[in-house]
């Protein structure tokens, strides 16, 4: 995430103040500022540190739970299941990430240009960004329907042989990705639109004047000015993926024979399916640390890449 | 200039197919929602329904407590995105413009959270709930959406873009820090909390995990959670999930279609300030 931290302004205040309007400045300040601050600090950092003592237990939820210490930490490396997981959200996020921030830019570049029915085109385009993951997971379904479904009349139509897409077990993450990107593609399309009408008019125009032809400009002038957006939305769809949840709930529940289940969907269950509460935190904690190193990876990547481009 | 080769843009070649692959399965919701089963179940498909059967929604609305469902979803958001709208502004008008002890700290607190997954935090929430009484109740469900470090972050970044000017002015009139927020400040910040009500508004409404551990009555369901669990118990009777699908979507739809300048300021903002 591009976080920018602007200075807070100063407001005018008085060069000397008595002891007393300090206390009422805070007070005010707190009022202010603690509620929110509150609510957003107790039900994350509070939670987050509860997470790491149960991931140090044994724990059903019910019984006492039982201090294991770092067992389930080592019990991570050899659990074939979380393997499994990892394999096929890693599989996910590199098919997802590229794919959403192409297509994203691909289909920005299109609306961006003044042509007729250019409102028609963005309004289909981003209206399944609406709907919500569980929907669109239940659509899916039927859409993909080896039997009647829509997807094998279409391959019908063309002459090609029908496939079992959510029903095979080779191809349902394929089409979980695809659905995934049906409902994603919209956002990163509207934050790439929302930087190229950004890009200086002036620059373009001076590329142009010393004969750059279009596909020139973009590489050489418009590129480079999207980088920013394109580090943000990739960390941004990188998180997206890794968490995938909803979807993957509403399509498959994790099947058919374990091939849509990543490591969310394994934390889900452990803890509440199989209520193992303790090793449940402890995957959920791998995927913190994985995603915050891929996050430190991409921003550092970002702000050397940056250096280097000026 | 180029010689055209084709009567209008080329890019309506590429715009075009996409728009269709985006739009029509939201149609084909809509349309098999008035289909039969008999209709549905059957191959080569159809895509436009012999009539207006109403099947689909009279069973969804006499087998499921759709309508509670709907109702709950309703309050849940109202309440995240009111709560939202006072919490965060405040909060965010604190942090840009008010000095006081520990704001630093305090608003470093806040960002830090942005990066734990909620897939972290909902076993210890789901027990720290459980203990407060509130598992198993609408509560459970806004509570984690009362505030949020993004309306935070996003409300500071507004503030701090307003001149200091016109509070200066209004403080040297006497107007205390509360009056000059309410009756100065916010008007300003319409399109900021207009931004934070679609916000929060989408995420609410369309919030699956968080509700799904939560809740277990199936009285007290969020849409999204009594969709995905009708799902799992019908999962062949196509024309009441798609009517269930239209009630959970369209209320979105609709108003992403009435104030669409809004959500995509909404989508970009969240995207480049996030």
């Amino acid at each position: 995430m591009t976080l920018t931290f602007a200075a807070p302004a100063r407001t005018a205040t008085p060069a000397r103040r008595p002891r007393g309007r300090a206390v009422r400045r805070a007070l005010t300040g707190w009022a202010f500022a603690g509620p929110a601050t509150l609510v957003v600090v107790g039900l994350s950092l509070f939670p987050a540190v509860w997470a790491f003592f149960i991931s140090r237990t044994k724990w059903n939820g019910i019984a006492e739970p039982q201090d294991i210490g770092w067992a389930n930490y080592r019990r991570l490396a050899d659990d074939p299941d979380l393997a499994a997981a990892a394999q096929h959200t890693l599989l996910l996020t590199v098919l997802f990430v590229p794919g959403s921030i192409a297509l994203g830019l691909l289909i920005a570049i299109a609306l961006n240009q003044r042509i007729r029915f250019i409102g028609f085109y963005r309004t289909c385009i981003f209206v399944p960004y609406v709907a919500s993951a569980a929907a669109t997971g239940i659509l899916a379904g039927y859409v993909f329907n080896p039997q009647f479904g829509a997807a094998n009349d279409a391959l019908r139509r063309l002459g090609l042989p029908t496939q079992q897409f959510l029903e095979s077990p080779r191809q349902a993450l394929l089409v979980v990705c695809l659905i995934a990107l049906w409902g994603e593609v919209g956002f990163t399309s509207v934050v790439y639109l929302a930087a190229l009408q950004d890009v200086p008019k002036e620059l373009v125009e001076a590329a142009t004047m010393d004969g750059a032809g279009r596909w020139r400009v973009l590489r050489s002038v418009t590129l480079p000015q999207l980088r920013p957006v394109t580090l943000f939305a990739t960390v941004w769809q990188t998180i997206t993926a890794l968490q995938l949840f909803d979807l993957i709930y509403t399509t498959t529940r994790g099947g058919p024979m374990n091939s849509t289940q990543t490591v969310v969907y394994y934390v889900y269950e452990l803890a509440f399916q199989t209520r193992r509460l303790g090793y449940g935190a402890a995957v959920a904690y791998l995927l913190f640390a994985v995603t915050l190193l891929l996050t430190a990876f991409a921003i550092w990547r970002g702000r050397r890449g940056g250096e280097e481009a000026f | 200039m180029r010689r055209r080769i084709l009567p209008f843009s080329p890019w309506h070649l590429l715009l075009m197919p996409t728009a269709l692959l985006f739009v029509l399965p939201l149609v084909h919701m809509v349309l098999t929602s008035f289909m039969t089963e008999r209709e549905i179940n059957r191959f080569p498909p159809r895509f436009i329904p012999s009539g207006l059967h109403l099947e689909g929604y009279r069973k969804l609305f006499a087998e499921s407590h759709i309508l509670e469902w709907l109702g709950n979803t309703v309050f849940v958001s109202a309440v995240s995105v009111v709560s939202h709208l006072v919490l965060c502004s405040a909060a965010g008008y604190g942090f840009a413009r008010l000095r006081f002890a520990g704001r630093g700290l305090a608003f470093a607190a806040v960002l830090a959270t942005v990066m734990i997954p909620i897939q972290l935090l909902m076993i210890p929430t789901y027990l720290m709930f459980a203990r407060l009484g509130i598992v198993d109740t609408l509560a459970a469900a806004f509570v984690p959406w009362l505030a949020s470090a993004f309306g935070i972050f996003l409300m500071r970044q507004f503030f701090l873009s307003l001149p200091a000017e016109l509070e200066e002015a209004a403080r040297i009139d006497g107007c205390g820090t509360l009056r000059t927020f309410v009756s100065i400040v916010l008007p300003l910040a319409r399109p900021a909390l207009a931004t934070l009500a679609v916000f929060t508004l989408l995420s609410s409404w369309n919030d699956l995990l968080w509700p799904l551990v939560a809740i277990s009555d199936d009285h007290k369901y969020t849409l999204q959670v009594g969709l995905a669990t009708f799902q799992g118990m019908r999962r062949t009777e196509w024309s009441q999930l798609m009517a269930g699908n239209v009630v959970a979507t369209m209320p979105l739809v609709l108003a992403f279609l009435v104030a669409q300048k809004r959500f995509i300021a909404t989508m970009s903002l969240s995207g480049l300030k996030g």
